[in-house]
């Protein structure tokens, strides 16, 4: 029983420098979405099942949520698509000036 | 009369202050100050006007110094400095918490000294003061309600707050033609048109209810089993979100609109003040309340717990879907 | 030494006070400030409710009449860490509506950027 209780809090650290490491901000958003649902399991093997609801609703669910909006108002949700069709017209624009000269 | 001499002083004195009469003569007089010490272009010799403008380039020679000195020394100096610093700050406060670590308490031993006479007194007359068979609900909104009613206002000023910055006017100026045009574009980040996604749709047909109903179940069994008043209002406000993503504004606003909000959230803060207000008048005078705190076990039971649990559970809902809706479209 | 490995739950939560409170200093992402910020609270919760728990007994909820304090583990706690849960939420919403504000006026998110394009502005 310990033994998982020591897993998960090594979880919880591994994924606390992910979060501090990672430089998308979109990853750092999931992973401390991770970590919230961990630590609510965490409350339970500590007897306090009110805090166990009380966390997965609010951290895994409200917080997570807000700032995966936060990001979606800073136009970062898209960030490698847009790079990535930013590249494509770059390339075709390119070609066709290719082709009319 | 000296009497109503004093009095007109004191008025117009105050009057006076209030109108800045002051200030207004104070800035009178720097601006005429100012407009004499301005030369005058046309009266200046040429020699003159040789060395103003030398003046001028000198000032701005040594401006352009001191912003490269900003640039290229003293700003990458002071951000090595405060990342020196940091690191510093960092190991220091790591050792020093890990030291307190070692000298505190085992874990999980019974003769701790936070295991005093306050948690005795909770467990072993918990049920019957409170009538809550929760002992950690019982505590939170019977013995230590207080902490709960800062606690609201901390979420309520939060609300308040976010709607402040985030909520679009419809009635300024600034809320042009433009503005209108960019909510159809469907690159704008306020534009928001339910994608009818089918797999969301029905999912959602079958999860919104579930998680509502579980939400009210969490609500209402406060105080016999688990949960309370925070946890269900946040799962009843994540079901509301669910919905509102599954089906857009347009059908949501067809039960909950902005004025549904102000008056439940209205309606449940005056509730709890009123209640613990109530709690708080025969607790002091040393009357006996005359809510009854029924049998253990029930619903209807302990009390004031349940409607303030509601109460709390209706605002920690609100609170929640305002938050989404604010954030994605700006308004409610 | 050997104590900090034989009670790890408290030195797993600060040492998750201590990450937090890094991310939440050397980043420049205002973002990134803010996880950090919700990483620190997390762990400052881990803490208290350590500090209730008693090993053998079982969570305060009445069961079959037992009042005993012998029988349950310390609910204050547990009190104050649910309190601080929704005021951690709150807070969090409130900065990231700040975040959101502050984007549209600067249009970058580097702490560095924003201080120096504020500067310009006030002169």
């Amino acid at each position: 029983m310990s033994i998982i209780v020591q897993l998960m809090l090594l979880f919880l650290i591994v994924c606390a420098i992910a979060v501090c490491v990672t430089k998308d901000l979109l990853t750092s958003v999931v992973i401390y979405m991770a970590y919230s649902m961990i630590m609510s399991i965490v409350w339970i093997t500590m007897q306090s099942p009110d805090l166990a609801i009380t966390e997965a609703a609010v951290g895994a669910g409200i917080t997570s949520l807000l700032l995966f909006l936060a990001l979606k108002k800073i136009h970062a949700i898209d960030a490698r698509n847009e790079v990535r069709r930013k590249h494509a017209e770059k390339q075709r624009g390119g070609e066709h000036h290719g082709e009319e000269e | 009369m000296a009497k109503k001499n004093k009095k007109s002083r004191w008025i117009d004195r105050m009057n006076g202050w209030l109108s800045d009469e002051e200030g207004a003569l104070e800035r009178e007089m720097e601006a005429a100050q100012e407009q004499a010490a301005a030369p005058d272009i046309e009266k200046l010799s040429p020699a003159e006007i040789r060395w103003a403008k030398e003046e001028q380039e000198e000032e701005a020679r040594i401006e352009a110094a001191m912003h490269d000195w900003t640039e290229k020394k003293a700003l990458p100096f002071a951000r090595a400095m405060y990342n020196l610093l940091c690191v510093g700050i960092c190991v220091t406060m790591i050792a020093l918490l890990l030291y307190t670590v070692t000298v505190l308490p085992a874990f999980g031993d019974p003769s701790h000294p936070i295991n005093n006479e306050v948690s005795a007194r909770y467990i072993e007359n918990g049920l019957q003061e409170t009538g809550a068979v929760n002992i950690v609900t019982g505590m939170i909104l019977d013995y230590r309600a207080f902490d709960t009613l800062g606690e609201s206002s901390v979420l309520f000023t939060a609300a308040m707050v976010v709607l402040f910055l985030l909520r679009k006017d419809k009635d300024s100026a600034r809320y042009s033609q433009l503005a209108q045009t960019m909510d159809q574009n469907p690159h704008s980040d306020t534009y928001y048109e339910p994608k009818n996604d089918i797999i969301l749709q029905k999912t959602a047909t079958i999860l919104v209810p579930i998680v509502l109903l579980l939400g009210v179940y969490v609500v209402l069994n406060g105080h016999l089993s688990p949960g309370g008043g925070f946890s269900g209002g946040a799962i009843m406000g994540a079901g509301l979100i669910l919905y509102v993503t599954a089906f857009g504004f347009a059908k949501m606003r067809r039960f909950f609109t902005y004025k549904t909000y102000q008056r439940v959230v209205l309606v449940a803060l005056l509730t709890y003040a009123l209640s613990k207000c109530y709690s708080f008048y025969t607790g002091a005078n040393h009357i006996e309340s005359v809510i009854p705190l029924g049998t253990p076990g029930a619903i209807l039971s302990s009390g004031l717990i349940l409607v303030l649990n509601i109460c709390v559970g209706f605002i920690v809902a609100c609170t929640m879907y305002c938050f989404y809706a604010v954030f994605r479209k700006g308004e409610l | 030494m050997q104590f900090l490995l034989v009670n790890y739950e408290q030195t797993a939560a600060v040492i998750l006070f201590c990450i937090g409170f890094t991310t939440m200093l050397l980043h420049k992402n205002l973002l990134k400030k803010i996880i950090g910020m919700d990483i620190m609270d997390a762990g400052i919760f881990l803490f208290l409710a350590c500090q209730g728990f008693i090993k053998g007994r079982v969570a305060p909820i009445v069961e079959n009449g037992v009042q005993d304090v012998e029988a349950y583990i310390n609910p204050v706690p547990a009190g104050l860490v649910l309190t601080g849960i929704v005021v951690s939420v709150s807070v969090t919403a409130l900065m990231l509506a700040l975040t959101v504000r502050l984007y549209y006026r600067y249009h970058t998110l580097n702490l560095d950027e924003m201080i120096a394009l504020a500067g310009k502005e006030e002169v």
